[in-house]
């Protein structure tokens, strides 16, 4: 009968649901979707010039080739020419003007995509080219910010100019981050198969079903519940298919409605590099004033980031920067200016972090270079500044963020206390200093950095989620939820939680794609909220059919609901224990509804945007990372040694994979800061947009030791799903000690006399540039001093 | 000699006939023709690994099993080989196979996409024994991509499936699989037909004479002409097919001398040129991947004139020389003197590279490369440079330097090396050398890096070597050979 505990339910260690569906190949991606017959191929030709009107675009050619069905242009588009999230500036096809080299300009639909190959390399276009405006500096010198944007946003507490110049110590400097590519494996892709009336199913990788959904039926010029939009799975999304896949999934449809046949959007590869934004690059200066103690007093950030053509995300994106500029430290005096470039690249979008990651470089860097001004270990830094943990929280003072949010469950002393300990950080950080002063060539470096993340979505709207959970007459259930899988092992927790819930082992609880047709008017699986809200909403749904179940039950058997247990397997009514599928169709036959939505939103959020005021978050995710380094000072090559992690998700909802998101995250990061560069030419042209090109992380740039660890000690303070929280986002952020252990590994190069000021990411150039400095700044202070 | 309008390979155990567009790449014809949607595109450029299949071949009495990347292989390039895709990798009951199990059981997968490419790349290693450590994994992955998992836990799978046993299936599959092979090798030609685009396969050197008289592709590994086909979609329409001509295979030592047939894939070639020449291997290691060495050959490198390649600095250092078969008739020359400007070879019409010949040195340490590049593994280098110079009584007696990415063409440093020989082999000297760095080359920036870059890394390729000369590699070497930093 009952056993001690059902198999499967939270707090487990599982494997993803689909994990051996991915090693056999049988798990279905929207590409390996059996295309129905007379499927279409959709191939689009892109601009090759950043600024220019188009004064001749023959397609004459085009049409003419063989196996072309059909071929498009703005003209032929019923709706609204625009695949934007919200703010109308994204045309799916250029409609005259193009603003970014590899700007969709028309589309052809052909019986095989290799004949859709041949055919667009007929068209004649013939371009009048504008000035184009490319980088960061040519904005800020040009002043071109997005509409609206100008005077620039700002977020201030105090009087940061005032503390700044009665300080006893002031520095100031500028960091470049580079933007990063998303390379998710499976590229954008969405299948549309036309219904009758206006309808349209379209199978899309998505990360936001419901805004495909909207932007489908805005470009076709029909109504929301015309068109269904469903997803299993993705083969990777980190952001980019947040918004990314409105274009093809709206063009996909836009043909099959056209040519009544369906039809297939799958970028190349190349083409998916061109076309689709990417993380923000930004230029951050910094202006800080501090005591003999490296006490932050005033502080001054501009914020420069290159949002490219369009808005897309990128104002929530910028916003969510300039939020994390304190990251975990109490910045007492603090004004961040924030400025969103208008430039003629792609318009870059979500990615991982969605800003965050981007802002709290910025801090760290200045807690480093504090460090160095003083000759002191930045840890020291750092933990002088740290905001105090919870546990001091009834006397709490300098717990209080630049936008007026008194942090109220943070754990980062904690965390760092025990992580510098297991990492055996100091005698390490000596041993290192040791080891360099004996060698010549290579040096090591070592760094700890925190991270203290906002969870929640800045829009406060966004913090919304539906479920739908249906349990059959047989005892299986059925979940549905507004939460895409992209490989977080977001279904997989949502399933515990429903098999918690109904104490049922979890392979009763079927997981069903996105779509839709079941759950409308979700929000984007973003913001790391996924198990957080979806969670919640599905523990709703459950618990609406568990407490109709336990009425009729309770009716049934003489007894109240009160008296009616879910125990694993079983259901207690009284005193007898049936079987939960035999309870399940008793109910059944009792008339009782068994299916139910849920819903959750997330509580206590209040943003006042213009007056940079309020709670934008539920609560802060929190860990530390430690990581040691070695360069080349000959070439600047270098790689990362030993990464120790601890990190705090929560009471985790399932450790295995939790620890993959936390391992997962700070390699992609460290990836983003040391070997993925992204290069564009004097002409606006992307010249790395493949991966022969593009260099994410290998499976020899982990490091050789990585301890990776959960905290033990770590719960939600907030009622958040079984106390978990949010973990896609936050680990990413762990790889920032990467690029200051770099800076450390450099200084040594130049006996640490000089701050390296090393850019990111830190290819081997940009270290042996920083080598270059500090080792030319040594020898000048020598000289200086040996003059005096 | 039999010649056949058809290929013929085997996949999954099944004995197929090819017909078809010879230029189909095998990831079109497995998704599209054969609905195995396993096998996944993530690159089309053999860069991430998601289409790894297993490729097996005779070899002598045995069966030698290797990784390859579907996306640039032409399907009739499999004439006589046997194909396994990840659909047939598990048991015929569905019974997970070791690496697959080991995958699961480690949490290998996130997204899921690339897995099918790394199973496939365990798989391989897995039946052909290739048990080996950490770096030796690194090796075996270095061509499979992963965005999520940040490779930890494939590693450990990597580890792992080998305390799985090898299930008996597996065993049966095997044997079948020589028996197919066997039934299908031939010695005759392949001459397939498709609309305007043929393609030959010859099996020997007279056979290939006969097909070199007109205007040709040449194709080895397709590494590169791969490249041609799905990202430049360009149309080939006349392929010639080295890979069955047995004399283009041979590796031999003679003479003093270290002769590669051009169809040799690097793979094939690496543990003899590890053991001539340890620094060589080393660059060999990092030069492509597990996937790409396996097809791709070292004449190939060569014959293309990339200016990136890795095998030409190294060879010219060595002196190596080329020996060029054209209409029956051989000629050599010099390895330099191949390389006339960008992508433009000493190369005849009707002509191929037949062999690379190698002196053998008397000290194998002589021979230093290094490569840079952003990555260390699966990356093309920003600047290669290749040295081999030899000192007597502490004085420069011979030196010959070679650069790649530092001109149009794989180059020797000439004016470096006049700066050097017969100047004392120390640091002073080595100093004033460097500025001849400035007479031999002008190199461009680009995405991999900029001129001042690499001109600096080239002139302190030449330090470092001076310190390798009297320190010991690991006061150097950050990964690969001779590495102990972590």
């Amino acid at each position: 009968m009952a056993s001690e505990r059902i198999s499967g339910g939270v707090r487990e260690w599982i494997a993803q649901d689909s994990s051996a569906k991915h090693t056999t190949g049988e798990a279905v991606y929207t590409d390996d979707i059996p295309e129905p017959p007379g499927t279409l191929h959709v191939l689009m030709g892109l601009s090759t010039k950043a600024h220019a009107d188009i004064i001749r675009l023959d397609l004459e050619a085009v049409r003419a080739a063989p196996g072309v069905v059909v071929v498009l242009t703005a003209d032929d588009i019923p709706g609204v020419n625009d695949v934007s999230p919200f703010a109308g500036d994204d045309p799916m096809l250029a409609n005259g003007l193009v603003e970014h080299d590899g700007q969709p300009l028309f589309a052809i639909a052909a019986e095989t995509l290799e004949m859709a190959r041949q055919a667009v390399k007929l068209a004649v276009v013939e371009y009048e080219e504008r000035p184009a405006i490319l980088t960061i500096e040519e904005a800020m010198a040009a002043r071109s910010f997005l509409q609206g944007t100008d005077p620039p946003y700002t977020i201030a507490r105090g009087d940061a100019d005032a503390a700044i110049a009665a300080a006893t110590h002031r520095i100031e400097g500028r960091i470049e981050i580079g933007g990063q590519e998303h390379f998710y494996l499976e590229g954008q892709v969405a299948l549309a198969i036309p219904g009758e009336d206006d309808d349209v199913l379209v199978h899309s990788s998505t990360q936001h079903p419901s805004e495909i959904q909207h932007t489908i039926a805005k470009v076709l010029g029909v109504a929301n519940h015309a068109v269904t939009v469903e997803c299993r799975r993705m083969g990777g999304g980190f952001g980019g298919k947040e918004t990314q896949g409105n274009l093809p999934a709206a063009l996909a449809a836009l043909v099959a409605k056209r040519t009544g046949r369906p039809a297939k959007v799958r970028y190349d590869r190349d083409d998916d590099f061109r076309i689709t934004g990417k993380r923000h690059d930004f230029r951050i200066d910094y202006r800080v004033g501090f005591d003999e103690e490296g006490r932050v007093l005033g502080i001054a950030f501009e914020q420069a980031a290159r949002c490219g053509l369009s808005f897309d995300l990128s104002m929530a994106i910028a916003d969510r920067a300039m939020l994390h500029a304190d990251n975990t430290y109490f910045l007492p005096n603090v004004r961040i200016v924030s400025y969103r470039c208008r430039t003629h690249t792609a318009s870059n979008t979500a990615f991982r972090g969605f800003g965050g990651p981007q802002g709290m470089v910025g801090i760290e860097r200045v807690m480093d270079q504090i460090a160095h001004a003083l000759g002191r270990d930045p840890l020291d830094i750092r933990r002088a500044n740290f905001y105090p943990d919870k546990e001091t929280g009834g006397r709490a003072t300098r717990n209080v963020t630049p936008y007026h949010m008194p942090v109220e469950d943070c754990v980062i002393g904690a965390i760092t206390g025990e992580l510098a300990a297991s990492a055996d950080y100091e005698a390490r950080r000596a041993a290192i200093r040791q080891w360099n002063a004996s060698s010549p060539i290579l040096k090591r470096g070592i760094a700890l950095t925190p991270v203290k993340f906002g969870i929640s979505f800045t829009l406060t709207h966004l913090n919304q989620a539906g479920a739908l959970v249906h349990v059959y007459s047989d005892g299986s259930i059925g979940l549905n939820h507004g939460g895409t899988e992209m490989g977080q092992g977001l279904v997989i927790k949502v399933a515990q939680v429903v098999a918690e819930e109904f104490q049922v082992d979890l392979a009763r609880v079927k997981i069903t794609a996105t779509t839709t047709g079941k759950v409308p008017n979700t929000s984007p699986t973003a913001a790391s909220s996924g198990s957080d809200i979806n969670g919640m909403a599905a523990r709703e749904a459950a618990r609406t059919i568990k407490s109709r179940m336990a009425e009729f039950l309770a009716a049934q058997h003489q007894t109240s609901p009160e008296e009616v247990r879910f125990l694993p397997g079983a259901i207690k009514v009284g005193e007898r224990v049936l079987p939960f599928a035999q309870a399940v169709g008793e109910c059944y036959r009792g008339r009782v509804s068994l299916s139910s939505t849920g819903f959750y939103a997330t509580p206590k959020i209040s943003w006042d945007r213009p007056a940079g005021r309020g709670r934008p978050f539920f609560y802060f995710a929190y860990g530390a990372a430690v990581t040691e380094v070695a360069i080349d000072t000959l070439t600047g090559e270098n790689r990362i040694l030993r990464v120790d992690i601890l990190h705090d998700a929560g009471k985790s909802l399932n450790p295995a994979i939790d620890l993959g998101q936390i391992e997962g995250g700070y390699v992609q990061g460290a990836g983003w800061l040391m070997t993925e560069e992204l290069v564009w030419d004097r002409q606006g042209r992307l010249r790395t947009h493949a991966p022969s090109t593009y260099k994410i992380p290998a499976c020899s740039d982990r490091a050789p030791v990585m301890n990776v660890r959960l905290w033990a000690q770590g719960e939600n303070t907030e009622d958040t799903i079984w106390r978990s929280k949010a973990v896609g986002e936050p680990p990413l952020m762990l790889a920032i000690s990467a690029l200051m252990a770099l800076s450390d590994a450099v200084a040594a190069a130049g006996r640490y006399r000089v701050y390296p000021m090393l850019d990111a990411p830190a290819t081997p150039e940009r270290v042996l540039m920083a080598v270059e400095r500090v080792n030319s700044g040594a020898m000048s202070l020598d000289r200086e001093r040996a003059g005096a | 000699m039999a010649i056949r309008d058809h290929a013929t390979f085997i996949l999954n155990g099944e004995i197929v006939t090819f017909r078809g567009r010879p230029t189909t790449t095998l990831l079109e014809w497995l998704r599209l023709e054969r609905r195995l949607t396993g096998t996944k595109e993530g690159c089309a450029e053999g860069d991430c690994g998601a289409c790894t299949v297993s490729v097996a071949e005779l070899a002598g009495d045995r069966v030698r099993t290797r990784s390859i990347n579907a996306c640039i292989l032409l399907v009739p390039m499999l004439e006589g080989k046997s194909v396994t895709t990840v659909e047939g990798v598990k048991g015929p009951k569905g019974e997970l196979h070791p690496c697959q199990q080991a995958m699961v059981d480690c949490h290998g997968s996130q997204c899921g996409f690339c897995t099918p490419g790394f199973v496939m790349s365990l798989f391989t290693a897995y039946r052909q024994g290739d048990r080996t450590d950490r770096r030796g994994i690194d090796d075996q992955l270095a061509g499979n991509l992963c965005r999520c998992t940040g490779y930890g836990p494939i590693i450990e799978a990597a580890e792992r499936m080998w305390d799985l046993r090898v299930p008996a299936w597996q065993d049966e599959r095997n044997a079948r699989e020589h028996e197919l092979l066997r039934g299908i090798a031939h010695s005759g030609t392949v001459d397939l037909n498709h609309g305007n685009c043929r393609f030959r396969s010859p099996a020997d050197l007279a056979a290939l004479d006969d097909h070199m008289n007109a205007p040709v592709t040449i194709v080895a590994g397709a590494t590169d002409a791969g490249l041609w086909v799905t990202k430049q979609h360009r149309v080939l329409d006349d392929i010639v097919h080295l890979d069955r001509v047995a004399e283009l295979k041979t590796i031999e030592q003679r003479d003093g001398k270290l002769r590669i047939g051009a169809a040799v894939t690097y793979s094939h070639a690496l543990g003899t040129i590890a053991r001539s020449f340890p620094d060589l291997g080393e660059l060999l290691r990092r030069l492509g991947s597990t996937q790409v060495r396996n097809a791709g050959t070292i004449g190939g490198n060569i014959a293309n004139g990339s200016p990136i390649g890795d095998m030409p600095p190294a060879l010219i250092a060595l002196g190596a020389t080329l020996v060029l078969r054209g209409h029956g008739e051989r000629r050599t020359l010099p390895i330099e003197s191949f390389f006339i400007d960008y992508r433009k070879q000493d190369l005849r019409p009707g002509e191929i590279v037949e062999a690379i010949e190698i002196p053998l040195l008397d000290e194998p340490e002589q021979l230093r490369c290094y490569k840079v590049s952003k990555r260390f593994d699966q990356d093309i280098s920003a600047v290669c440079g290749c040295f081999s110079i030899s000192v007597a009584s502490g004085v420069v007696a011979n030196a010959r330097i070679a650069y790649g990415g530092m001109a149009a063409i794989p180059k020797r440093a000439r004016a470096v090396e006049a700066a050097l020989q017969g100047q004392p082999w120390s640091l002073p000297a080595v100093e004033a050398a460097l500025p001849a760095y400035e007479r031999d080359f002008q190199p461009i920036g680009d995405m991999r890096a900029s001129a001042s870059y690499r001109l600096k890394v080239a002139q302190n390729l030449l330090l470092r070597l001076y310190h390798e000369t009297h320190s010991p590699l690991a006061e150097t070497r950050l990964a690969g050979r001779g590495a102990v930093v972590g």
